[in-house]
């Protein structure tokens, strides 16, 4: 997947900062939000890359800066080999076509008061379409998500929340994109739906050689869509592995805590885990994650990880190569051989 | 077996709204012992919820029908007064809610919230309740308790509200604590803090919990019992294990089939459950799974009742199908699932 072409998506050492303002009359800036904090990441043609971590790790504001809804504080972003970090919106109109982006919530996301029609055939009417041509795109899109043409006519409020999320991915598709970014698309549904809604987007990435950017906090879904996936905390990216690797021999000790915080379906397997038996690999992360305004100086999980020692309080460990193509930021890694 | 903490009987709730009657729940029946942990599963509108809140008597209403028993020791819960309700609830049987965000009085100090439960229901002075919340917030694992508690729910994350509505549901010592979703809001990293939380002190105080939750790993992680809802009944019941190991109901091999597994090998396509659940308005006759059945077969019109067919000895379910007939449909390329005809995608 990754290779000696370019990426279609460049992220540099990219950073998303919030100013927080205090005072009436003077409006200073008394702390800044380091959501994003000197993130590189690449999104190659047709790749899936799937990027997790808890709430407020940052994620979703990497994701909207990558499709430039938020305007980086600095680092950069390309674009199929275009600077893109400080395109005005006008600039940006075209761009629109090739990157989009499908929101978590089936139900904030569609206007209550259009119809799917209206909807669906928004970002093409914005891009000169034809009343004709784009009616008859919305039929195609809406059949090529699972829906039927008579949908159309009906306002999402008559759509359950897997249809919705149809409805958001045709929307995303009209266009022909090159780059979606998928922001938690199935967290609010049900696993049967959630399931139709993964083969829904595995077919459209076979088909039309879509990349992805897949965010979750579920890693169950991210190992079974991705092809690479990038785990972040406190606004840093930890460790970046092929999907398979990752979950078989995770580098970095988040990582390997965050693992073993999932709930595995296996009744027997959990008993095993509890202690009964082989002793545990790791354990999930004790606490909360520190604040990102005042983040830990050194490696910013140092705080939580089992295995820090001193130079992880002062020295910021850089991202570095391991066997299997995976990078890490740690100075004590796991699995490294 | 001993007595049951609690024992629910064909229990029925209805809500009567424009467009006709509801019928969310359908004729559950199940017993809670003490000391164990009882997960309710399905999707949503299933029923799970509205059951739980029926137990606490949280759905009576104008335009609520409940029918059935659901007794607790030797009282009635289903037409117990209000003053009883009063009594039992939060004292002997308490509830923690899924949405911590919202379920903590956001005007009201911590400290003082778990308190007031505590005056409510014992002859205590508000020193004393005063004391015992902060020890309680310490026993959720809420550090510095002596300030903590006195911060408003805003200034504390998710992780820690739900401590907080854990530590007020265990202020008196419940012999029944009901848990409606409680670690869906959260992350992954904190839901094992929870779970491992709630595992101890069910441990320590030998109360029965009711686990009311859509995720199947945190079934296997906690629970020692299951009763898979579907459409308002119960289609499957068994232990844990029979549940995992020896699924009998093509729709929980449907849901276990459509999470992506991550102790086993990639699947290419997950086997998913093609369609929808029934209205509450509008159920089909007979199996209610029947219109999303990939199996089902003419006897499928007759309802099937719950009861032992096949599989573990506590095992019992409502399909049809035979027992060797199950083994051979559940496998989809050799996992479970619910071989399922492809959905309409062209």
């Amino acid at each position: 997947m990754s290779g000696g072409s370019e990426p279609l998506l460049a992220l540099d050492d990219l950073e998303v900062h919030f100013p927080l303002r205090k005072g009436a009359l003077l409006d200073r800036e008394v702390a800044r939000v380091r959501a994003v904090n000197g993130v590189s990441l690449d999104i190659h043609a047709g790749e899936t890359v799937g990027l997790v971590g808890e709430s407020g790790c940052g994620k979703t504001t990497l994701a909207r800066a990558a499709v430039r809804l938020l305007e980086p504080t600095a680092g950069s972003v390309r674009f199929a080999g275009r600077d893109i970090t400080h395109a005005s919106q006008r600039e940006l109109i075209p761009l629109r076509k090739e990157l989009q982006i499908v929101f978590q919530d089936p139900f904030g996301s569609l206007n209550p008061r259009k119809r799917v029609r209206d909807i669906v055939a928004l970002p093409l009417r914005l891009h000169g379409v034809s009343k004709e041509v784009a009616a008859q795109r919305v039929g195609e899109l809406l059949e090529r998500v699972g829906l039927t043409r008579e949908h159309a006519a009906r306002w999402p409020h008559e759509f359950s929340g897997g249809q919705r999320q149809r409805i958001g991915i045709a929307r995303a598709l009209a266009l022909d994109p090159r780059l979606v970014v998928l922001d938690e698309p199935v967290s609010a549904l049900d696993v049967s739906v959630q399931a139709q809604i993964v083969n829904l987007l595995d077919d459209l990435q076979r088909e039309l050689g879509l990349a992805y950017l897949f965010v979750a906090h579920d890693l169950s879904v991210v190992r079974h869509v991705s092809h690479r996936i990038a785990v972040m905390y406190l606004g840093k990216l930890m460790e970046v592995a092929p999907a398979d690797e990752l979950y078989a021999r995770p580098v970095h000790p988040y990582t390997a805590s965050l693992l073993a915080a999932i709930p595995v379906p296996d009744p027997a397997g959990a008993n095993r885990r509890r202690g009964r038996g082989a002793p545990k690999q790791a354990v999930p992360p004790s606490g909360e994650p520190p604040s990102p305004i005042d983040p830990p100086s050194g490696c910013v999980f140092h705080t939580r990880c089992p295995r820090a020692t001193d130079v992880c309080k002062t020295v910021v460990p850089p991202l570095r190569a391991f066997p299997g193509g995976r990078v890490a930021a740690c100075h004590h890694p796991l699995n490294a051989a | 077996m001993s007595e049951p903490l609690l024992a629910v009987r064909d229990l029925a709730v209805s809500f009567e709204t424009e467009d006709g009657s509801a019928r969310a729940v359908d004729g559950v029946s199940l017993d809670l012992a003490a000391g164990e942990v009882l997960a309710l599963v399905g999707e949503s509108g299933c029923g799970k919820s509205v059951t739980a809140l029926t137990l606490m008597g949280l759905t009576r209403g104008a335009n609520t029908r409940i029918e059935g028993s659901a007794r607790y020791g030797d009282r009635e819960l289903v037409d117990a007064s209000d003053a009883e309700l009063r009594r039992i609830r939060g004292a002997e049987m308490a509830m923690v809610f899924q949405d911590p965000m919202s379920s903590l009085n956001p005007v009201m100090r911590i400290g003082d919230q778990v308190a007031e439960q505590i005056v409510a229901h014992e002859d205590v002075g508000s020193g004393e309740a005063r004391q015992r919340a902060v020890e309680l917030l310490g026993r959720v694992g809420i550090p510095r308790t002596e300030e903590r508690a006195a911060d408003y729910p805003h200034e504390l994350s998710g992780g820690m509200r739900q401590r907080v509505m854990i530590a007020m549901a265990l202020s008196c010592q419940p012999r029944v604590l009901i848990a409606d979703e409680p670690t869906t809001a959260l992350d992954v990293t904190v839901q094992a803090q929870i779970l491992e939380l709630i595992r101890e002190l069910r441990d320590e105080t030998g109360a029965g919990v009711i686990l009311v939750t859509h995720d199947l790993g945190v079934v296997a992680e906690i629970a020692d019992r299951v009763a898979v809802m579907y459409a308002g009944r119960i289609v499957e019941q068994g232990t844990v294990m029979e549940i995992f190991d020896d699924p009998q109901h093509p729709y929980t091999w449907g849901l276990l089939g459509a999470i992506p597994r991550l102790d086993l090998p990639p699947r290419g396509r997950l086997p998913t459950v093609a369609g929808a659940p029934p209205s509450p308005l509008q159920k089909p006759e007979g199996c209610q799974f029947r219109p999303r059945c990939p199996h089902a077969f003419d006897r499928c019109v007759q309802t099937p009742a719950l009861e032992h067919r096949g599989g573990g000895a506590q095992q019992a379910d409502r399909c049809w199908l035979t027992p060797e007939a199950k083994r051979e449909l559940r496998l989809v390329e050799g996992q479970v699932g619910l071989a399922s005809p492809e959905e309409t995608l062209r």
